[in-house]
Protein backbone atom coordinates (compact mmCIF):
# COMPACT_ATOMS: atom_id res chain seq x y z
CA UNK A 1 0.00 0.00 0.00
CA UNK A 2 1.10 3.27 0.53
CA UNK A 3 4.67 4.34 1.68
CA UNK A 4 2.67 4.97 5.49
CA UNK A 5 2.12 2.53 7.48
CA UNK A 6 -0.71 0.63 7.67
CA UNK A 7 -0.14 -0.66 11.28
CA UNK A 8 -0.51 1.57 14.71
CA UNK A 9 1.13 -0.08 18.14
CA UNK A 10 0.72 1.14 21.48
CA UNK A 11 2.23 -0.37 24.29
CA UNK A 12 2.14 0.51 28.13
CA UNK A 13 4.52 -1.52 30.33
CA UNK A 14 2.96 -2.61 34.05
CA UNK A 15 5.04 -4.13 36.87
CA UNK A 16 3.09 -7.63 35.85
CA UNK A 17 2.62 -7.46 32.19
CA UNK A 18 2.75 -5.51 29.40
CA UNK A 19 -0.47 -4.63 26.89
CA UNK A 20 0.39 -4.50 23.56
CA UNK A 21 -2.86 -2.45 21.67
CA UNK A 22 -2.40 -2.13 17.62
CA UNK A 23 -4.94 -0.64 15.23
CA UNK A 24 -4.55 -1.58 11.34
CA UNK A 25 -5.88 0.59 8.72
CA UNK A 26 -7.98 -2.06 6.40
CA UNK A 27 -11.41 -1.83 4.52
CA UNK A 28 -12.36 -5.49 5.47
CA UNK A 29 -14.76 -5.87 2.93
CA UNK A 30 -16.86 -8.45 2.89
CA UNK A 31 -18.07 -8.68 -0.54
CA UNK A 32 -21.34 -8.59 0.19
CA UNK A 33 -21.81 -4.54 0.28
CA UNK A 34 -22.74 -2.64 -3.06
CA UNK A 35 -21.38 0.66 -3.95
CA UNK A 36 -23.74 3.44 -3.77
CA UNK A 37 -23.81 4.55 -7.05
CA UNK A 38 -23.34 1.73 -9.49
CA UNK A 39 -24.89 -0.98 -6.87
CA UNK A 40 -22.33 -3.40 -8.24
CA UNK A 41 -20.85 -5.54 -5.57
CA UNK A 42 -17.41 -4.41 -3.93
CA UNK A 43 -15.29 -7.38 -3.72
CA UNK A 44 -13.83 -8.53 -0.91
CA UNK A 45 -10.73 -7.46 0.37
CA UNK A 46 -9.82 -8.36 3.71
CA UNK A 47 -6.90 -9.35 6.33
CA UNK A 48 -6.52 -13.20 6.41
CA UNK A 49 -3.76 -13.79 9.29
CA UNK A 50 -1.80 -11.47 11.40
CA UNK A 51 1.08 -11.96 13.41
CA UNK A 52 2.48 -11.06 16.34
CA UNK A 53 6.11 -11.40 18.11
CA UNK A 54 7.47 -10.14 20.84
CA UNK A 55 11.53 -10.38 20.22
CA UNK A 56 11.47 -12.13 16.72
CA UNK A 57 9.35 -14.83 18.78
CA UNK A 58 6.04 -15.38 17.26
CA UNK A 59 3.39 -14.99 20.35
CA UNK A 60 0.29 -15.07 18.63
CA UNK A 61 -1.24 -15.74 15.18
CA UNK A 62 -4.41 -14.50 13.97
CA UNK A 63 -6.51 -16.08 11.03
CA UNK A 64 -9.35 -14.11 10.58
CA UNK A 65 -12.33 -13.81 7.87
CA UNK A 66 -13.97 -10.69 7.30
CA UNK A 67 -16.07 -11.02 10.32
CA UNK A 68 -13.35 -8.35 11.76
CA UNK A 69 -14.40 -4.89 11.93
CA UNK A 70 -13.23 -2.21 9.37
CA UNK A 71 -9.71 -1.03 10.52
CA UNK A 72 -9.42 -3.88 12.83
CA UNK A 73 -7.93 -3.49 16.37
CA UNK A 74 -6.31 -6.38 18.75
CA UNK A 75 -4.49 -6.35 21.85
CA UNK A 76 -2.88 -8.35 23.89
CA UNK A 77 -0.96 -9.21 27.03
CA UNK A 78 2.94 -10.55 27.45
CA UNK A 79 3.52 -12.13 30.87
CA UNK A 80 7.16 -10.53 31.02
CA UNK A 81 8.54 -7.49 28.35
CA UNK A 82 10.72 -5.02 29.36
CA UNK A 83 11.08 -1.49 27.54
CA UNK A 84 13.34 -1.66 24.77
CA UNK A 85 11.65 -4.99 23.74
CA UNK A 86 10.72 -5.09 20.05
CA UNK A 87 7.41 -5.95 19.21
CA UNK A 88 6.33 -7.00 15.25
CA UNK A 89 3.18 -7.10 14.17
CA UNK A 90 2.83 -7.85 10.31
CA UNK A 91 -0.82 -8.87 8.62
CA UNK A 92 -1.28 -9.84 5.06
CA UNK A 93 -4.74 -10.01 2.70
CA UNK A 94 -6.64 -12.21 0.31
CA UNK A 95 -5.37 -9.91 -2.54
CA UNK A 96 -1.79 -10.49 -1.31
CA UNK A 97 -1.19 -7.15 0.23
CA UNK A 98 1.04 -7.07 3.51
CA UNK A 99 2.45 -5.01 5.79
CA UNK A 100 4.65 -4.63 8.88
CA UNK A 101 5.68 -2.91 11.70
CA UNK A 102 8.18 -3.28 14.85
CA UNK A 103 7.49 -0.88 18.03
CA UNK A 104 10.12 -0.74 21.01
CA UNK A 105 8.58 -1.28 24.29
CA UNK A 106 8.99 2.23 26.17
CA UNK B 1 2.27 -19.01 -38.38
CA UNK B 2 1.71 -23.30 -37.20
CA UNK B 3 4.79 -22.61 -34.72
CA UNK B 4 3.66 -19.60 -33.84
CA UNK B 5 0.72 -20.95 -32.25
CA UNK B 6 2.55 -23.85 -30.98
CA UNK B 7 4.53 -21.80 -28.89
CA UNK B 8 1.82 -19.50 -27.59
CA UNK B 9 -0.05 -22.98 -26.44
CA UNK B 10 3.16 -23.97 -25.00
CA UNK B 11 3.57 -20.80 -23.46
CA UNK B 12 0.40 -21.08 -21.89
CA UNK B 13 0.19 -24.06 -20.46
CA UNK B 14 3.72 -23.31 -18.70
CA UNK B 15 1.90 -20.20 -17.58
CA UNK B 16 -1.08 -21.71 -15.93
CA UNK B 17 1.00 -24.35 -14.80
CA UNK B 18 3.39 -21.96 -12.33
CA UNK B 19 0.39 -20.30 -11.79
CA UNK B 20 -1.61 -23.26 -10.33
CA UNK B 21 1.53 -24.31 -8.35
CA UNK B 22 1.86 -20.71 -7.14
CA UNK B 23 -1.51 -20.49 -6.02
CA UNK B 24 -1.66 -23.89 -4.19
CA UNK B 25 1.63 -23.06 -2.48
CA UNK B 26 0.38 -19.98 -1.67
CA UNK B 27 -2.54 -22.16 0.55
CA UNK B 28 0.14 -24.57 1.97
CA UNK B 29 2.18 -21.77 3.02
CA UNK B 30 -0.07 -19.10 5.08
CA UNK B 31 -2.27 -21.82 5.92
CA UNK B 32 -5.19 -19.74 6.49
CA UNK B 33 -7.72 -22.19 5.35
CA UNK B 34 -10.63 -20.52 3.48
CA UNK B 35 -13.10 -23.22 3.98
CA UNK B 36 -13.16 -22.78 7.72
CA UNK B 37 -14.31 -19.02 6.68
CA UNK B 38 -16.77 -20.29 4.29
CA UNK B 39 -20.75 -19.33 4.28
CA UNK B 40 -22.54 -22.11 6.37
CA UNK B 41 -24.79 -22.52 9.44
CA UNK B 42 -23.36 -22.30 13.17
CA UNK B 43 -24.10 -26.00 14.02
CA UNK B 44 -21.92 -27.25 10.67
CA UNK B 45 -19.46 -25.26 11.23
CA UNK B 46 -18.88 -26.40 14.64
CA UNK B 47 -18.92 -29.49 13.68
CA UNK B 48 -16.72 -28.95 11.26
CA UNK B 49 -14.20 -27.04 13.19
CA UNK B 50 -13.83 -29.31 16.35
CA UNK B 51 -15.27 -32.77 14.59
CA UNK B 52 -16.10 -35.34 17.48
CA UNK B 53 -15.15 -33.04 20.50
CA UNK B 54 -16.94 -32.25 22.87
CA UNK B 55 -17.21 -28.42 23.20
CA UNK B 56 -17.26 -28.54 27.60
CA UNK B 57 -19.42 -25.70 29.35
CA UNK B 58 -17.35 -23.47 31.34
CA UNK B 59 -17.84 -20.40 33.49
CA UNK B 60 -13.95 -19.53 33.16
CA UNK B 61 -14.11 -17.91 30.13
CA UNK B 62 -15.04 -13.95 30.57
CA UNK B 63 -15.87 -12.54 28.19
CA UNK B 64 -16.57 -8.31 28.26
CA UNK B 65 -19.03 -7.74 25.65
CA UNK B 66 -21.39 -5.24 25.30
CA UNK B 67 -24.98 -6.32 26.31
CA UNK B 68 -26.28 -4.01 23.77
CA UNK B 69 -25.00 -2.89 20.12
CA UNK B 70 -25.79 0.08 18.32
CA UNK B 71 -23.61 -0.92 15.45
CA UNK B 72 -23.46 -4.41 14.40
CA UNK B 73 -20.60 -3.36 12.24
CA UNK B 74 -18.35 -2.76 15.29
CA UNK B 75 -18.94 -4.81 18.41
CA UNK B 76 -15.88 -4.74 20.66
CA UNK B 77 -14.95 -8.22 22.51
CA UNK B 78 -11.99 -8.78 25.60
CA UNK B 79 -11.21 -12.29 26.37
CA UNK B 80 -9.98 -13.59 29.08
CA UNK B 81 -9.76 -16.72 31.27
CA UNK B 82 -8.29 -18.54 33.96
CA UNK B 83 -8.12 -21.92 32.26
CA UNK B 84 -4.25 -22.82 31.92
CA UNK B 85 -2.76 -23.79 28.97
CA UNK B 86 -4.67 -22.23 26.45
CA UNK B 87 -3.18 -22.53 23.02
CA UNK B 88 -5.89 -21.38 20.65
CA UNK B 89 -9.32 -19.09 21.36
CA UNK B 90 -11.53 -19.10 18.70
CA UNK B 91 -14.49 -16.53 18.27
CA UNK B 92 -17.67 -17.28 16.04
CA UNK B 93 -20.93 -15.57 16.22
CA UNK B 94 -24.20 -17.48 15.94
CA UNK B 95 -26.14 -15.72 12.74
CA UNK B 96 -23.51 -14.47 10.94
CA UNK B 97 -23.12 -15.69 7.32
CA UNK B 98 -19.91 -16.86 8.47
CA UNK B 99 -19.65 -17.90 11.56
CA UNK B 100 -16.14 -18.08 12.28
CA UNK B 101 -14.85 -14.30 13.13
CA UNK B 102 -11.29 -15.32 14.14
CA UNK B 103 -8.72 -17.68 15.71
CA UNK B 104 -6.19 -16.93 17.78
CA UNK B 105 -2.82 -19.12 18.64
CA UNK B 106 -1.26 -18.11 22.45
CA UNK B 107 2.02 -18.49 23.16
CA UNK B 108 2.24 -19.33 26.80
CA UNK B 109 4.31 -16.47 27.65
CA UNK B 110 1.03 -14.23 26.27
CA UNK B 111 -1.70 -13.66 28.95
CA UNK B 112 -4.64 -15.23 28.41
CA UNK B 113 -6.52 -11.86 27.08
CA UNK B 114 -7.60 -10.74 23.61
CA UNK B 115 -9.30 -7.70 22.91
CA UNK B 116 -10.61 -7.45 19.53
CA UNK B 117 -13.80 -5.92 17.06
CA UNK B 118 -15.83 -7.63 15.24
CA UNK B 119 -18.95 -7.48 13.07
CA UNK B 120 -22.44 -8.59 13.63
CA UNK B 121 -25.25 -9.45 11.61
CA UNK B 122 -28.13 -9.51 14.30
CA UNK B 123 -28.83 -10.38 17.53
CA UNK B 124 -27.41 -13.80 18.10
CA UNK B 125 -25.05 -15.46 21.14
CA UNK B 126 -21.28 -15.17 20.33
CA UNK B 127 -19.61 -18.11 20.75
CA UNK B 128 -16.06 -18.44 22.29
CA UNK B 129 -14.16 -21.58 21.88
CA UNK B 130 -10.52 -22.25 23.40
CA UNK B 131 -8.38 -25.13 23.73
CA UNK B 132 -6.26 -26.08 26.68
CA UNK B 133 -4.48 -29.13 26.59
CA UNK B 134 -6.55 -31.11 24.00
CA UNK B 135 -9.84 -29.86 25.74
CA UNK B 136 -12.08 -27.84 24.73
CA UNK B 137 -14.27 -25.31 26.47
CA UNK B 138 -16.70 -22.93 24.95
CA UNK B 139 -19.17 -20.26 26.22
CA UNK B 140 -22.09 -17.99 25.41
CA UNK B 141 -23.20 -14.79 25.66
CA UNK B 142 -25.83 -12.62 23.67
CA UNK B 143 -25.60 -9.45 22.31
CA UNK B 144 -28.78 -7.18 20.93
CA UNK B 145 -27.54 -5.66 17.61
CA UNK B 146 -29.83 -2.74 17.01
CA UNK B 147 -28.15 -2.30 13.31
CA UNK B 148 -27.01 -5.45 11.75
CA UNK B 149 -23.15 -5.32 10.42
CA UNK B 150 -22.65 -7.20 7.63
CA UNK B 151 -23.90 -5.29 4.83
CA UNK B 152 -26.23 -6.54 1.73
Amino acid sequence: MANRSTIKIRSKHFPDYTLVRTLIAHTMETGRNKNQDTKALIPAHFIQTLSFKHNDKVMSECHMGFGISKNPYFSFKIKQANPGDKITISWKDNLGFSDSKDHIIQ
Amino acid sequence: MLNNRRQFIKKLLLTSLTMSSLAFSKISLGKWIAYDFGYRPIDKSLSELFPNKTLQKTGKINLKLPRRAENGNVVPITITSSIENIDTVYILSEKNPVPLIAKFTLDPSLETYIGARFKMKETCDVIVVVKADDNYYQTRKRVIVTLGGCGG
